[in-house]
């Protein structure tokens, strides 16, 4: 009580105080966020300015001569350019991500829903792949590539990543907590047991599996390491490999270099900003429960 | 009856095996069966296109640990770590209440400041080396414009690895801030409503409540940081290498970190057998730092 009035009695004159400290704090988080954008700001600027203007002292702000010389640079790259690194990496991408979500899901529904020997000795075998990095498996995996004559091509990119140990662990958590008496329900019904998997699983793990899919279509849109070990043909260059080709080649070809970005980034940023709710949401989703 | 539970199960049965055979089949070749060969092979004197290794025992683990360079890149590492994770931590961690307490403007400035997380690394990291180029990039311009004096930035042996840190914290930090948002969800108000009526100050509801309730956010920003830490890559080898064929890990090797130095040993010197027992090396240290982490950080409360 005496504590209560104590309060009452510290408050300072609220309203006024109270949204001008909050106007402070966003006049401060504006600033950060000029930081955070700038970056990608000077990026798209630059992809437009023409050689002797990205070169200027003072810079200037904005292309006082806009080009689109950069960016037809770009397709005249070895290799058959950015159009070509393009679709490789969408090819790449989007066949990885679909196959890690139909295995995880297929593997994660039978563990979370079947009884079967060796069950639990399985799923530690799949968690203890999640702990070791992968600068331990890199160098056989590459001597595999080469026995399998997989290196420069589709496949090295694609299999190895086909199925992924994170993605089973996610969706069997997830699945557990679907109710057995609907599956017990389709079974009645003369569901067959891929039918209960497509039509009661699925629907109903769509927030882990729309999670796990924003993952894994961000870190193989991304990844470098392992193209830039089993790829040196630049036809079959996906773009992180395309663009570390326009590394350092300073001065003349920054511009290009600033339009690669563009390219290889904008459209992740258009998606994001379309699903950003589905991002953040899918990390309190992995990140808490993982 | 019988009979229609016995197909039952012998579908439940073909059902799993044709679910799992395929899943197990990959997952034995591409995770299991590199693991054991790795482990194998860092104790061998394995060399690309050779494939009669001889055994040499621990020779490749005491090679390392005589290998100049490799002290160096293990140096380092853990220089790196010690740059980013601190730093990222807080950041991330003073963006998301001051996010959380600006009102409306809440998703806006999240939005914003996840911006780069979702964006291609090796393309931001290359904008960036232009942004820290000594003559022509933005930094020094402005420093130029400002009065103040330039800095060689990626070209000094000095700067290089934090500027790279620079960059990598402005990469992630909104990782990490979406992270402990989440984590600050699940605190109930009623704690907060009744360290109010106790009269508890903002730094003291800050530090008695918030930093404890959000143990199981830190442990996990933290493990997590560590161990993606101690495995970078990507932005050092775009980053650290002049151009077109340089080696990365430069400037005098102050860049060289344990991902690196394996890359080149492995890949350029094509001594494979070296190479995983760096890979090995690594995985011990991430494993023994991550135990200890799991240890100091048990949770205390509960609530």
């Amino acid at each position: 009580m005496i504590a209560t009035a104590r309060a009452v009695a510290r408050r300072p004159p609220r309203a006024l105080g109270k949204r001008l400290e909050v106007w402070l704090l966003r006049l401060a988080l504006a600033l950060g966020a000029i930081a955070m954008i700038g970056p990608f700001y000077w990026m798209i600027v630059t992809s437009f300015k023409p050689r002797e203007e990205v070169l200027v002292f003072p810079p200037t702000w904005w292309p006082h001569n806009p080009t689109l010389e950069p960016w037809l640079e770009l397709t005249r790259l070895r290799g058959g350019g950015f159009v070509v690194f393009f679709r490789n990496s969408i090819l790449v991408t989007a066949s990885t991500t679909f196959l890690v979500l139909l295995t995880s899901a297929l593997a994660g529904y039978v563990f979370a829903k079947y009884e079967f020997r060796g069950r639990e000795l399985l799923f530690v075998l799949v968690l203890s792949m999640l702990m070791v990095p992968f600068n331990v498996s890199i160098i056989p995996l590459y001597a595999l590539m080469v026995s399998f004559k997989w290196t420069n091509s589709y496949w090295a990119l694609i299999i190895p990543g086909a199925v992924s140990p994170f993605g089973i662990f996610l969706l069997r958590q997830y699945m557990h907590s679907i109710p057995n008496d609907l599956i017990d329900a389709a079974r009645i019904d003369g569901a067959s047991e891929f039918g209960i998997f497509f039509r009661v699983a699925l629907p109903l793990s769509t927030a882990a599996l729309s999670a796990l899919g924003i993952f894994t279509f961000m870190w193989v849109w991304d990844d470098f390491l392992w193209p830039l070990v089993v790829i040196d043909e630049p036809r079959l260059y996906t773009l992180p490999l395309g663009l570390n080709q326009l590394r350092g080649r300073f001065g003349s070809d920054v511009a290009a270099m600033t339009a690669g970005a563009t390219a290889a980034v904008l459209p992740v940023l258009v998606v994001y900003l379309a699903a950003q709710r589905r991002f953040v949401e899918g990390i309190a989703l992995t990140g808490l429960k993982g | 009856m019988r009979a229609w539970l016995g197909t039952q199960r012998a579908q439940r049965q073909l059902f799993i095996l044709s679910v799992l055979v395929p899943v197990f089949a990959c997952l034995l070749i591409f995770w299991v069966y590199p693991v054991i060969r790795g482990f194998w092979g860092s104790f061998t004197e394995w060399r690309a296109f050779n494939p009669n290794a001889p055994f040499v025992g621990m020779r490749q683990y005491t090679r390392a640990f005589r290998d100049p360079i490799f002290l160096i890149s293990l140096k380092n590492t853990f220089y790196y770590a010690a740059l980013t994770i601190p730093l990222n931590t807080a950041l991330a961690l003073l963006l998301a209440l001051a996010i959380d307490a600006s009102g409306g403007t809440r998703v806006f400035f999240r939005t914003v400041y996840f911006l780069p997380v979702v964006t291609s690394t090796i393309a931001t990291a290359l904008v960036w080396k232009w942004l820290y180029q000594p003559s022509l990039g933005l930094f020094n311009q402005l420093l130029t414009l400002l009065g103040l004096p330039t800095q060689r930035w990626l070209l000094s042996p000095k700067l290089a690895l934090p500027s790279i840190a620079i960059y990598s914290i402005w990469k992630n930090v909104g990782f990490t801030m979406v992270v402990f948002m989440a984590g600050l969800t699940t605190i109930p108000t009623v704690y907060y409503d009744a360290a109010k009526v106790d009269g508890a100050g903002r730094w003291a509801t800050f530090f008695r409540i918030t930093v404890p309730l959000l143990q199981p956010t830190f442990v996990f920003v933290l493990v997590t940081g560590v161990i993606s830490a101690l495995q970078v890559f990507g932005p050092i080898y775009v980053m650290s290498a002049a151009a077109g064929d340089a080696l990365p890990g430069g400037p005098n090797n102050a860049t060289m970190v344990l991902a690196v130095y394996q890359w080149l040993m492995a890949f350029r010197e094509l001594e494979l057998g070296y190479g995983s027992a760096m890979g090995l090396i690594l995985f011990l240290i991430i494993l023994a730092l991550t135990i200890i982490q799991l240890r100091l950080m048990r949770t205390r409360w509960e609530y």
